[in-house]
């Protein structure tokens, strides 16, 4: 060591280190020896931490931990955590559901994370769909909007191809059956009924005769048949002439996929849950007989 | 350099610790430091046993930190997470206390109520009741190991290890029910984290009080630089007269026949022996003194027993020092305490305490909030009406349930129902439940006839059912919120 510049502080006795600011210097006080040994005692830690825990790209630690293996073993302790809840779920008949509040807010918040997943490319991360993929927050439901039905929805699908029991209709393409002026008669009596126009007795006369079996007499629609209600303000595919005129000319084919194959019974249940909860949402229909399975008219299925 | 060089002490570069025996002593200031180190103790040990009846719904306990249930009980007062600013202001009342403290008493923080400096004072008293006062401690010290000092040694450090464990153990009864938190922790029932504190707090207390001591003073705590910029040459600090004491003799009958000039101070070390710290008092104002006052009482007796006025070494400013060594008569403490700094900093401690007081007071005890829809924000029903939803957050802050009617105040033709309800049954106001000191949430949907788009400001008033009208039980809640149309 040399000690050329070593100078000493008149005040403390205390050795200067040389560096000095406006006058100001610095005194080179020594380190408690406490101190000395905390930092040595830090020095053989990391030396064992470096053993210990991944410290060079693509070398394990001695102990094996990686962040992924943490991330990993949290989504495994998150699932068994939730496990219980999804087997009561998916133990549950989907009309009970509702009775267990319980049991529906979480089958709600599995459905909300389940939705995002699978159901957000045609229906929207918010759930109101867009022209031909029906809004789920209104009150408007082509099949029904109890979460029984919901849920027979979700299971098998709408004219979903490989489904031997999906929902199916088929609404015939009038372009062949009636003439133009025919059909402009009947895009002035459906926009009359549904409030955006006048009366049209000729288009009256052709929807009683062409319509009325599908979609009611009064228009108002027929959920056994997925036919949709004329009157009120919900157009899925658009109320203005040309879209009405198009869907009646050339008729609507949407398809929603089945999800008993693709998803386990509980998330399915879970979906019809959350999709139930978004504001448009229905009672059970009493316990009648007319629950009949599922019998469509459309005889012409061309699913099978 | 070799590795020995690192831990000789003569080496320059690193310094072993001196090992401080202070020797007991008594006086005004030692009685002081006993009455606050059994106030500081016994409000620590105490606190989280005191009960405080708050009805069936919350804790029965006093003082309670709930982080679990995310709560802060303090006698009359609970305190919820959104309201921390209390917390803030309490902290910033200990600040502005910092610097009242400080400018009227200097560092009677580190020399009284610092809690390093009430342990250490405890753990010295029980190394005096072991192993004897200064002079025999310092003789076993210097001892050779034999089954005497081992004995000795070790029962000290049992004394000291129960202690700190007792240290520990009372912290974590303010974060949980201490008598089931206790029970819990001797059947070892109580969770992982309460023993971990335990054993950490343990550990701290025992080595900073029993070896650590002065070291965290000077070395670890920033509170003494801290506290030594915000000085001022009014705040007292433990001054050595050297005006008065020097030159300081030895032989003061003999030196005086020989005609030599004698100061009061007659180098007994007295003063230094006494130090918690080790230091010197009389070369000056230094960063190791913590000012706890212990010299001077043991110079007064010093001086008691020779006649000559107390005081030598004792609490004084630097502007009295000067006036003082210019020949000046001592001017009253009082002076010193009341002048306009200390005097400010106290109306602006009492105005923040008391307008934290009012606040507390008169702070709302039912609130709520609503986050509206974004994603759709309008959704149109089939009847033609558009709806819009909120989520809506009502916090009863009572330890009561409560029932609130929910009203529509403008938005003439909405009408509203939550997510509990059919919209059959929607109307102009709901009844809600709301569960003793807690939030509840809802899904609150409104529709109304479909109009130009744009918005309709409207607002939601919770109304208490279970109070009267215009008492402060009673106030309504209320949220300004818009309809939207597209």
């Amino acid at each position: 060591m040399t000690d050329h510049n070593k100078r000493v502080d008149e005040a403390t006795g205390t050795n200067l280190v040389g560096h000095e600011w406006d006058g100001i210097e610095e005194l080179d006080t020594p380190l408690p020896r406490w101190w000395v040994y905390i930092f040595a005692a830090t020095v053989v830690f990391a030396a064992g931490y470096v053993v210990a825990y991944p410290s060079f790209p693509d070398v394990a630690g001695g102990t094996g931990w990686s962040s992924r293996g943490q991330l990993d073993e949290a989504l495994q302790a998150q699932t068994s955590a939730r496990a219980p809840v999804v087997t009561a779920i998916a133990a549950t008949p989907i009309e009970q559901l509702t009775a267990n509040p319980q049991l529906m807010r979480s089958a709600i918040e599995g459905g909300r994370a389940a939705f995002k997943v699978n159901c957000v490319q045609c229906h929207g991360s918010g759930a109101a769909g867009s022209k031909g993929y029906p809004n789920l927050n209104d009150d408007d439901w082509l099949w029904g909007g109890d979460i029984t039905s919901i849920h027979t929805t979700l299971v098998h699908g709408i004219r979903s191809p490989g489904s031997e029991e999906t929902r199916f209709s088929q609404m015939p393409a009038f372009a062949d059956i009636l003439s133009k002026g025919q059909i402009s008669a009947l895009v002035n009596h459906v926009r009359a009924i549904s409030g955006q126009g006048k009366p049209s007795a000729a288009g009256a006369q052709l929807f009683a005769e062409n319509c009325a079996s599908c979609h009611g007499p009064e228009g108002k629609g027929m959920r056994e048949q997925g036919a949709p209600n004329l009157t009120d303000g919900i157009w899925l595919y658009g109320g203005d002439r040309a879209s009405l005129t198009q869907t009646i000319a050339k008729a609507r084919y949407g398809v929603m996929p089945h999800w008993a194959t693709r998803l386990d019974p509980a998330t399915v249940k879970m979906l019809a849950a959350y999709v139930h909860s978004l504001g448009g949402g229905e009672a059970n229909p009493a316990p009648a007989p007319a629950e009949t399975a599922a019998a469509p008219t459309g005889e012409t299925n061309v699913g099978s | 350099m070799s590795a020995l060089d690192l831990i000789n002490p003569t080496s320059g570069l690193y310094r072993k610790r001196e090992p401080v025996f202070p020797r007991v002593v008594k006086g005004r200031f030692r009685q002081l430091k006993w009455a606050v180190m059994v106030f500081c103790l016994a409000v620590y040990y105490i606190t989280p046993w005191i009960r405080w009846d708050r009805g069936a719904y919350a804790p029965d306990q006093a003082v309670l930190v709930d982080l679990a249930n995310r709560r802060f009980y303090m006698f009359d007062i609970e305190i919820w997470p959104q309201e921390f600013y209390y917390v803030a202001g309490l902290l910033i009342m200990a600040g502005i206390g910092l610097f009242l403290v400080t400018s009227a008493v200097g560092r009677a923080w580190c020399g009284f109520a610092c809690p390093q400096t009430v342990w250490t004072d405890l753990f010295q008293h029980v190394e005096r009741w072991i192993d004897g006062d200064r002079n025999a401690q310092l003789k076993l010290n210097n001892a050779p190991w034999t089954a005497g000092k081992l004995g000795r040694r070790l029962s000290k450090w049992s004394i000291w290890l129960v202690i700190a464990m007792a240290t520990g153990g009372a912290w974590i009864f303010y974060f949980s029910d201490a008598p089931t938190l206790a029970s819990q922790f001797l059947s070892g029932d109580a969770p992982f984290v309460a023993y971990a504190t335990v054993a950490v707090l343990t550990f701290t207390t025992f080595s900073l009080g029993g070896f650590m001591r002065e070291q965290v003073c000077i070395y670890m705590c920033p509170w003494p630089r801290i506290q030594t910029a915000m000085l001022d040459e009014k705040s007292l600090i433990v001054t050595y007269r050297d005006w008065r004491g020097e030159p300081r003799t030895q032989g003061v009958k003999k030196a005086a026949a020989a005609g030599e000039k004698v100061g009061d101070c007659i180098d007994c070390n007295a003063c230094v022996s006494v130090c918690p710290t080790g230091v010197d008092i009389r070369q000056g104002p230094q960063l190791g003194c913590i000012n706890c006052a212990l010299c001077i009482d043991a110079c007064d007796e010093v001086m008691g027993k020779l006649n000559r006025p107390r005081g030598l070494i004792d609490y004084l400013n630097l502007d009295d020092e000067k006036h003082e060594r210019a020949g000046g008569a001592a001017r009253p403490i009082l002076k010193t305490l009341l002048r306009p700094r200390t005097l400010i900093y106290f109306g602006i401690w009492c105005a923040i305490g008391v307008a934290m007081l009012f606040t507390l007071g008169e702070r709302a005890r039912l609130t709520i909030d609503s986050a509206q829809d974004r994603n759709p924000v309008v959704v149109t029903m089939s009847d033609g009406q558009v709806r819009n939803g909120w989520t809506i957050k009502m916090r009863n802050m009572e330890g009561r349930p409560r029932s609130v009617e929910l009203t529509m105040a403008g938005l003439p033709q909405g009408r509203m129902w939550t997510d509990a309800m059919d919209r059959k049954d929607a109307a102009r106001s709901v009844r809600l439940n709301l569960a003793a000191d807690a939030t509840t949430r809802l899904h609150l949907y409104v529709a109304a006839p479909a109009g130009p788009a744009g918005e309709t400001p409207f607002a939601l008033v919770a109304r208490p059912l279970d109070a009267t009208p215009g008492t402060k039980d009673g106030r309504e809640a209320a949220r300004d919120i818009k309809f939207i149309r597209q």
